[in-house]
């Protein structure tokens, strides 16, 4: 079965022009597979690249050199030289991402937030939103705070509407960044449930796990950053 | 909203204005599909103004063109259009809100006069079924019903801005210019109109093309971006490769610069 | 007459000027013609456009009416009647059929008109796009493009603040179904005589120096909508004097007490049917 995601000798470097033009490296000649529900755990010491690694292959950070190539309906497309518009085509979906920290928009529901990947897949409004409901309830997050903006949530609840939004609309790559980071132990093996299901379905995930704990519990392989060699 | 948008909405190709020997902006190319928000992010002096204005053909450029893809399919140059069907496509199928409201309403005319306008301009004589879309607009740009009939000197800024949104939408065009339009306004004000423009635009396949200087409201409401200096467009993507992984020298001090709360 | 005026006041060259302009606004029915309008020896406001399209028109055998209001006898019509009495020396006339020119201020004659006469219209402003847009070169443009839904933002704003559509005078109208015009200052009651009517009707307006023209038989439209359809004025009571029913009628206040009587403004077709023996009260 050929792989869903195959990156092949990635760099990626940050030049900072307001600092003197000074260089970042994170890593060079990268090379990863990722295949059908797989859950790969992306391990190493701070600063190696881990979120930078997740953040490339959603295509908000720009490669330096390399080829990140998804499988996305029928055709392989190398993110690191797609247009805007494709990536964009291949973020609806082919590839979904939970980013370490929600990004929540005063006045916009909580409901509404999760809802959302579905509504720009053409999803029909009522049954995106019966269905990002059932996430807000399987993650503790109760109807009575679903016309909130979750701008006044504490950080596990903002997590979670995060996580919500992240599986509710299913990708056949899932990217998440410290899904369990602000959890409390309850939420956390909910969570950790929901990405052993999306992989038995099939799902490939890249994820980040600061907890070794949740890391051993769910991935199926880990890939080890060790920095600019 | 469908992939099957083949056609881009919007072409600029080698867009330039120059006044005398000043440059208003040069070398622009981009293309914009249905659906898309794209802002044009630049400080004063950029020429994001200027480029804005030769795209909704309000300045005639100095250079290269622009094409629209007719609501029949067919794609025309702009600058080979006549007078007759710039007006009416203005009318019709595209919008521009104002960075300044009064700009874009008429000032001594009911707000419901106002979105009916369009309306009426297009034929509509059927005063209750006026009344009832200007009632409609209201309702979904948060305004008041009861206030249908009064002026909009009754209105404040933010108001006015939101009935200046209605007034375009009312036709239901699938292009929408917006210069600054949260400029000038409250903070908690101009939160409420970019939640009102988000919500219209995402999802309804509405076309933007929105000028600011203001990097928060760029983050809110566009899929891509464009920045510019002195002119010229020195990077483009989308809005979050631009934000967070900007590559050029300007972009990374924009975006440094960009007080976090 | 004094031989110190040339006939009808105007030089021979500004009234072929003039009878151009007609000719182009008769070829384009509702068009503003702009002209060279003259100096005359009566302040704008006064009638200076139509005056001017009298005199280039008129021949030594013609026969003028000139009427203000409706009245024959009021001051406007009174001066004049007489200033082309004193500078064409033609014949005059109270009566709508007699007349071959009939200039009017603020009304049309009760009486039908027929094939060959004249009516001539004074107009302040000729502009109807002018209330709602201010530039001459936007006016322009909308009424070559035939951008007219703005006249209807009006009437909108009419019915919304009164219930109903509220202009009773000037009302706009389509001719020929191309262009809309202001049909001066008449009550919308006579909106209707302008359609399909068998005279020439010329608009002048002097200070604004634009003539336009309805061609005989023109089809005349006044706008409205579907819902609020046009419709003229109507008065409970018939004329005090003739009786009459179907024609304009001017309220006059009798006494301190507020004693009112309605009569005819027409005074020519009034006192024709009093003269016929209809009566009033």
């Amino acid at each position: 079965m050929a792989p869903l995601l195959e990156i092949t000798n990635l760099r990626k470097t940050f030049r900072l022009h307001i600092q003197g033009g000074v260089e970042i490296p994170v890593f060079d000649g990268l090379e990863l597979t990722l295949s059908r529900g797989e859950v790969l755990a992306v391990t190493g010491p701070s600063g190696t690249g881990k979120s930078s690694l997740l953040k490339l292959i959603y295509g908000t950070y720009r490669a330096g050199a390399g080829r990140i190539a998804v499988r996305h309906r029928g055709s392989v497309i190398d993110i690191a030289t797609a247009t805007p518009r494709l990536i964009g085509e291949i973020r609806r979906h082919t590839i979904g991402s939970v980013t370490q920290f929600l990004r929540a928009i005063p006045r916009v529901p909580t409901l509404d937030i999760v809802a959302e990947p579905l509504l720009e897949r053409g999803e029909d409004a009522g049954k995106a939103k019966a269905r990002a409901g059932a996430l807000l309830e399987r993650l503790a997050i109760p109807p009575r705070l679903w016309h909130l903006s979750p701008v006044t949530f504490s950080g596990g609840e903002q997590q979670r509407v995060n996580i919500a939004r992240g599986f509710a609309a299913t990708a056949p790559i899932l990217l998440l960044d410290e899904p369990t980071a602000s959890l409390d132990p309850a939420n956390r093996e909910r969570v950790l449930g929901m990405i052993s299901e999306a992989s038995a379905e099939g799902t490939a995930i890249i994820g980040i796990f600061h907890d070794a704990a949740a890391r051993n519990q769910v991935a199926t392989r880990t890939f080890a950053l060790t920095g600019p060699g | 909203m469908t992939e099957t948008n083949d056609q881009p909405l919007l072409v600029a190709e080698g867009l330039g204005k120059l006044y005398g020997g000043r440059v208003g902006c040069v070398d622009v190319s981009f293309a914009l599909w249905p659906g898309e928000v794209l802002a044009i992010v630049g400080e004063s002096g950029s020429g994001k103004s200027t480029l804005l204005k030769c795209l909704s053909m309000q300045l005639e450029a100095s250079s290269g063109r622009v094409r629209y893809r007719l609501r029949d399919g067919r794609t025309a140059a702009l600058d080979e259009l006549s007078e007759a069907e710039r007006r009416f496509l203005m009318r019709t199928d595209w919008g521009f809100v104002h960075q300044d409201p009064r700009d874009g309403l008429r000032m001594g005319v009911s707000a419901g006069a106002n979105i009916g306008e369009r309306l009426m301009a297009v034929g509509e004589r059927h005063y209750g079924r006026i009344r009832g879309a200007a009632l409609d607009w209201l309702d979904r740009v948060e305004i008041e019903a009861d206030r249908i009939d009064d002026s909009p000197l009754a209105y404040s800024g933010g108001m006015r801005q939101r009935l200046q949104i209605a007034r375009n939408l009312v036709t239901g065009p699938r292009l929408v210019f917006m210069d600054e339009p949260t400029g000038g306004l409250d903070v908690s004000v101009q939160a409420r109109l970019l939640d009102l423009m988000r919500r219209l635009t995402h999802g309804s396949g509405l076309s933007a093309v929105v000028v600011t200087h203001d990097l928060a409201v760029a983050r809110l409401l566009s899929s891509r971006m464009m920045v510019m200096q002195g002119g010229r467009v020195i990077e483009s993507g989308l809005t979050d490769q631009v934000l967070e992984d900007p590559q050029e020298p300007y972009t990374q001090l924009l975006v440094s610069s960009v007080l976090q709360v | 007459m004094t031989t110190a005026y040339n006939f009808a006041y105007l030089n021979e060259q500004t009234k072929r000027m003039i009878r151009r302009a007609i000719l182009k606004a008769v070829a384009v029915p509702g068009y503003q013609v702009p002209f060279a309008s003259r100096e005359m020896p009566m302040p704008y406001g006064w009638g200076t456009g139509g005056v001017q399209l009298t005199a280039s028109l008129l021949k030594p055998d013609d026969v003028l009416k000139a009427i203000d209001q409706g009245a024959d006898d009021t001051t406007n019509a009174v001066s004049i009647r007489k200033f082309f009495v004193r500078t064409a020396g033609i014949a005059t006339t109270e009566d709508t059929r007699r007349a071959t020119v009939i200039q009017t201020r603020h009304r049309i004659p009760e009486t039908p008109l027929a094939e060959g006469q004249i009516l001539v219209l004074q107009v302040p402003i000729p502009e109807p796009l002018r209330f709602l847009e201010p530039r001459e070169t936007e006016t322009r443009k909308m009424h070559a493009l035939e951008e007219y839904g703005v006249m209807h933002v009006k009437l909108y704003e009419d019915i919304a603040r009164y219930g109903h559509i509220a202009t009773t005078y000037a009302y706009p109208a389509r001719v020929a179904e191309r262009y809309v015009l202001d049909p001066s200052p008449i009550p919308k009651f006579d909106n209707p005589k302008l359609d399909r009517c068998p005279a020439l009707q010329l608009f002048g307006a002097g200070r604004e120096k634009r003539i336009y023209a309805i061609p005989p038989y023109s089809r005349v439209v006044s706008l409205d909508f579907e819902d609020h359809p046009f419709s003229v004025q109507r008065w409970d009571q018939p004329c005090a004097l003739c009786g009459s029913r179907d024609s304009f009628l001017d309220e006059i206040i009798m006494d301190d007490q507020g004693t009112r009587m309605f009569v005819c403004s027409d005074t020519d077709h009034c006192g024709k049917r009093r003269a016929a023996g209809l009566g009033g009260r």
